[in-house]
C-alpha cells in the first residue's frame, strides 16, 4: 500500500450529501478482475454526457461542463471535499480504487459510511472527518479561491488551510499507523497466528458444529 | 454489571486478540463469496504467495452477472463471462465449494446462506458485499466488507474490527394488513435516515418483529446497511431454530441439540444497555413507496411527493430537488398517480419464497395494464423456483403477463443484461434507489412484492390494501 504522510493538495468540492457508491463507480465498471484502471469512469454517469458503451474511448467523450470535476480550475486535484454520509450503498472498493486511481490521496467530510470509510484506509486513501460547521468553511474558501490548497499531516492529525488556521482531526491509531508506513494488514495479522490457532481450537471444545467440514 | 446485547453476545465469542488500538481481531466462521468482490483478492493472496486459512469456510456462487434468461448458451457479455470464469478458476485453484450457474442451489449469496444452512445462529459471517447484513435475521453478526478484507479474511479467517454501538429498534404492537417486512424496514430508514444507523449494529425487535418470519426478518435486516448499519440482528427463538432445522449445512444429531442449547441464549439480556433506543408505532406503518434517490425518500402510499420548498436545511433542499429533478416528479403530486413502465420482483431483500407468494396472491388472475412493458420476476434461488413451481406459482405470474425468469441479483444492480433504459420508471422490490442503479438514467420507486404486483396491474401505484 502507499504510504501516505503529509500531502500539500489541490481541493475539489463535490457539494452533494450521500454520495452514493454507485455514483462513485457505476456498476457496469466492476466487471473488471484487476484493481486498477477505474480513474476515468469516476463519476461517470455524472462527468459525461453521452453514456458509456463497451470498448469506448473515455478520451474521446463528452465532458460535462457543468460537472465539478471537469471545470479546469480543479484539474489535477488530490483532495475532495464533499458532504455527509459520502461512499454510502454498495461495499465495492472499486470506489476507493477509482478515487485513487484519478489522483485522490485524501477526502475530507462530515461524515463518511462505515465499509466505504474502511476500504479507503486499506488503499492509502485518507478520509478525514470534520465538523458541518469546518466543512462548510471549506466549501466557502475551496469556491471563492482558485487554486485553493490544503495542507495535510496524517503524524500530527491535522488539516492546515491557506491562512494557516489548523483543524484537528481524529483516526485510529492502527489504520493510521498502517497508512504512514504503507503497511500490508495481512502480514500483521498474520503474526498473530498462533492467537488465530488457540482461538480455533478453544471454540472447537465449545461450538464442535461450527467446524463440521 | 448491566447484561449483554445479542451483538455484544456473539462478538466476545469470536474475540481472537485484543489490539493495543481498542480495535479486535475478530474470527469469521463463514465467508460468502461472489464474483464481482473476489477477483482481486484472489490476485492478491496468488501474489504474495498465501493461502486460505480454513478452507471449509468459505462458500462462492456467481450471482450478479448471470443472465436470468435461458443459461445454455452461456454469458453472452464476455467481460460478465470473464468474470464468472474467474471464480470458477479461483475456486477450483484453492479447492472452494461453487454453486455455478447450473447447479439448483445457485442463487442470490444472500438467500442461498440461510437456505443452506450455511450461516447459522451465532455464527459472524462476512461477504464482500453490503447486503450480508441480511443474514443478521438468524441471530448471527454479519456483515459487509471490502475486497481488501475479503482477502484477509481468506488468508487469515479474521477481519480486524472496532466494536459498533449498539442501537435497539423496537417495532411495537402489530403492523395493519396488506403491510408487509419490506414496509417495515422502509418506514423505518424514512424515520431514521440513510446515516442514522452509521456507527452502529441494529438489533430489531418488538412484536411486529417477532411476527414476521424469518424470511421477513431477512428482508429487514438486509437493508439494515440502507439506514447506515453495517449489520442488522434479530434475536433467536423458536421461529428462527424452526427455520435452520433439516437444512443441508445444519448441524445434525447430537450437534444439533448443542448448537440449538447454544443458539437460545442468542438474545440480548433483559437489562442489557443499548448506546440508542428507536421506538416505531408498527400500527402507524402504512405500505411504502420511495419517490427520491436515496432510500430515505420513502412516502405513505396515500401520501404525495413533497415540495422542496417545504424542507428549511439548504442541503436536504437541494437533494429534494435534484431526486424530483432526476425522477420526473412534481412537488406535491400523490403518489398513486405515478405510472410505471416496468416492475421488477427480486433482489436479495425480496425474492424468497413468500415474498412470491405475496405477489402472486394479489395478481391472481389478472393482467398487467398495457403501459407497463416489462414485468421481471427474478426468484433468489434455483430451488426457490422449483418451489414456487411446485405450488404453482410461475402459472399465475406467466398468464399474468409477467416474465418467469432464472435467479439471480438481475435488475437489482443491472450488471447482467436485465435493465432500465433511461427514463424507464420501475417499481423495484430491491434495496436502493440510488440514480443510475438499475440502468443509467433509469428511475427506482422501492415497494414491497405485493405493492409492486398491484402495480402491474394497475400501471401506477395503488394501495395493495384497497386492491
Amino acid at each position: 500500500m502507499r504510504a501516505f504522510t503529509t500531502l500539500h493538495g489541490l481541493v475539489a468540492p463535490l457539494d452533494r450529501a450521500n454520495v452514493d457508491t454507485d455514483a462513485i463507480i457505476p456498476k457496469q465498471f466492476l466487471k473488471s478482475i484487476k484493481r486498477t484502471g477505474f480513474g476515468p469512469n469516476l463519476f461517470d454517469e455524472w462527468r459525461y454526457l453521452d453514456p458509456w458503451e463497451p470498448g469506448v474511448d473515455n478520451a474521446k467523450r463528452r465532458p460535462n461542463p457543468d460537472f465539478v470535476l471537469n471545470q479546469p480550475r480543479y484539474q489535477g486535484a488530490e483532495i475532495l471535499l464533499a458532504r455527509q454520509n459520502f461512499g454510502c450503498g454498495s461495499s465495492r472498493e472499486h470506489a476507493p480504487w477509482a478515487l485513487a486511481d484519478y489522483g485522490f490521496r485524501a477526502l475530507i467530510a462530515p461524515s463518511f459510511a462505515d465499509i466505504f470509510y474502511n476500504n479507503c484506509t486499506k488503499n492509502g486513501l485518507l478520509p478525514i472527518v470534520l465538523s458541518e460547521e469546518q466543512v462548510d468553511q471549506l466549501f466557502r474558501e475551496t469556491e471563492a479561491t482558485e487554486g485553493y490548497r490544503l495542507y495535510i499531516d496524517l503524524p500530527a492529525q491535522t488539516v492546515t488551510t491557506p491562512s494557516s488556521e489548523v483543524f484537528r482531526f481524529e483516526i485510529d491509531e492502527f489504520r493510521k499507523h498502517c497508512l504512514v508506513n504503507g503497511l500490508d494488514e495481512i502480514g500483521l495479522t498474520l503474526e498473530h497466528a498462533d492467537a488465530i490457532r488457540a482461538y480455533e481450537e478453544r471454540r472447537r471444545q465449545e461450538a464442535p458444529w461450527l467446524f463440521e467440514a | 454489571m448491566a447484561g449483554k446485547t445479542l451483538y455484544d453476545k456473539i462478538w466476545d465469542a469470536h474475540v481472537v486478540r485484543h489490539n493495543a488500538d481498542g480495535s479486535v481481531l475478530l474470527y469469521i466462521d463463514r465467508h460468502l463469496v461472489h464474483e464481482v468482490t473476489s477477483p482481486q483478492a484472489f490476485e492478491g493472496l496468488r501474489l504474495a504467495g498465501r493461502n486460505l486459512w480454513r478452507r471449509s469456510a468459505v462458500l462462492a456462487v456467481a450471482d450478479h452477472n448471470v443472465p436470468t434468461t435461458d443459461r445454455s448458451a452461456g454469458i453472452v457479455d464476455p467481460v460478465s463471462r470473464l468474470q464468472v470464469q474467474t471464480l470458477a478458476a479461483n475456486c477450483r485453484d484453492f479447492d472452494i465449494t461453487l454453486f455455478d450457474m447450473d447447479d439448483i442451489r445457485q442463487g442470490i449469496v444472500h438467500v442461498i446462506g440461510p437456505e443452506q444452512g450455511a450461516t447459522l445462529p451465532g455464527m459472524t459471517v462476512v461477504c464482500g458485499d453490503s447486503h450480508t447484513s441480511t443474514h443478521g435475521a438468524l441471530g448471527c453478526l454479519a456483515f459487509g466488507i471490502g475486497t481488501s478484507e475479503v482477502e484477509h479474511v481468506l488468508a487469515t479467517q479474521t477481519v480486524v474490527q472496532h466494536k459498533a454501538k449498539t442501537m435497539l429498534i423496537s417495532v411495537d404492537g402489530q403492523v395493519g394488513p396488506g403491510v408487509s417486512a419490506k414496509d417495515i424496514i422502509l418506514h423505518i430508514i424514512g424515520e431514521i435516515g440513510t446515516a442514522g444507523g452509521t456507527g452502529y449494529a441494529i438489533e430489531f425487535a418488538g412484536d411486529a418483529i417477532r411476527a414476521l418470519s424469518v424470511e421477513g426478518r431477512m428482508t429487514v435486516c438486509n437493508m439494515a446497511i440502507e439506514a447506515g448499519a453495517r449489520c442488522g440482528m434479530v434475536a433467536v427463538d423458536d421461529k428462527t431454530i424452526e427455520y435452520v432445522k433439516g437444512r443441508p449445512y445444519a448441524p445434525k444429531g447430537e450437534l444439533w441439540d448443542k448448537a440449538v442449547a447454544y443458539w437460545k441464549t442468542l438474545h440480548s439480556d433483559p437489562d442489557a444497555r443499548f448506546d440508542k433506543a428507536v421506538r416505531i408505532d408498527a400500527a402507524s406503518i402504512q405500505p411504502q413507496v420511495s419517490w427520491g434517490t436515496s432510500p430515505e425518500m420513502v412516502a405513505p402510499v396515500n401520501g404525495r411527493v413533497p415540495d422542496p420548498a417545504a424542507e428549511t436545511d439548504p442541503v436536504k433542499q437541494r437533494s429534494v430537488e435534484r431526486a424530483l429533478e432526476y425522477m420526473g416528479l412534481e412537488p406535491g403530486m400523490p403518489i398513486t398517480e405515478i405510472k410505471v413502465d416496468k416492475v421488477f420482483i427480486g433482489s436479495c431483500t425480496t425474492s424468497r419464497i413468500e415474498d412470491l407468494r405475496a405477489a402472486a396472491a394479489v395478481i391472481k388472475g389478472r393482467r398487467k395494464a398495457d403501459n407497463v412493458k416489462q414485468v421481471l420476476v427474478v426468484p433468489g434461488s434455483g430451488l426457490v423456483k422449483r418451489q414456487a413451481e411446485e405450488e404453482g406459482l410461475h402459472k399465475i405470474f406467466i398468464e399474468a403477463g409477467f416474465e418467469w425468469r432464472e435467479p439471480g441479483c438481475s435488475m437489482c444492480l443491472a450488471m447482467n443484461a436485465d435493465r432500465l433504459e433511461p427514463g424507464e420508471r420501475c417499481a423495484s422490490t430491491s434495496n436502493r434507489n440510488f440514480e443510475g442503479r438499475q440502468g443509467q438514467g433509469g428511475r427506482t420507486h422501492l415497494v414491497s412484492p405485493a405493492m409492486a404486483a398491484a402495480a402491474a396491474i394497475a400501471g401506477h401505484f395503488v394501495d395493495v390494501r384497497n386492491f
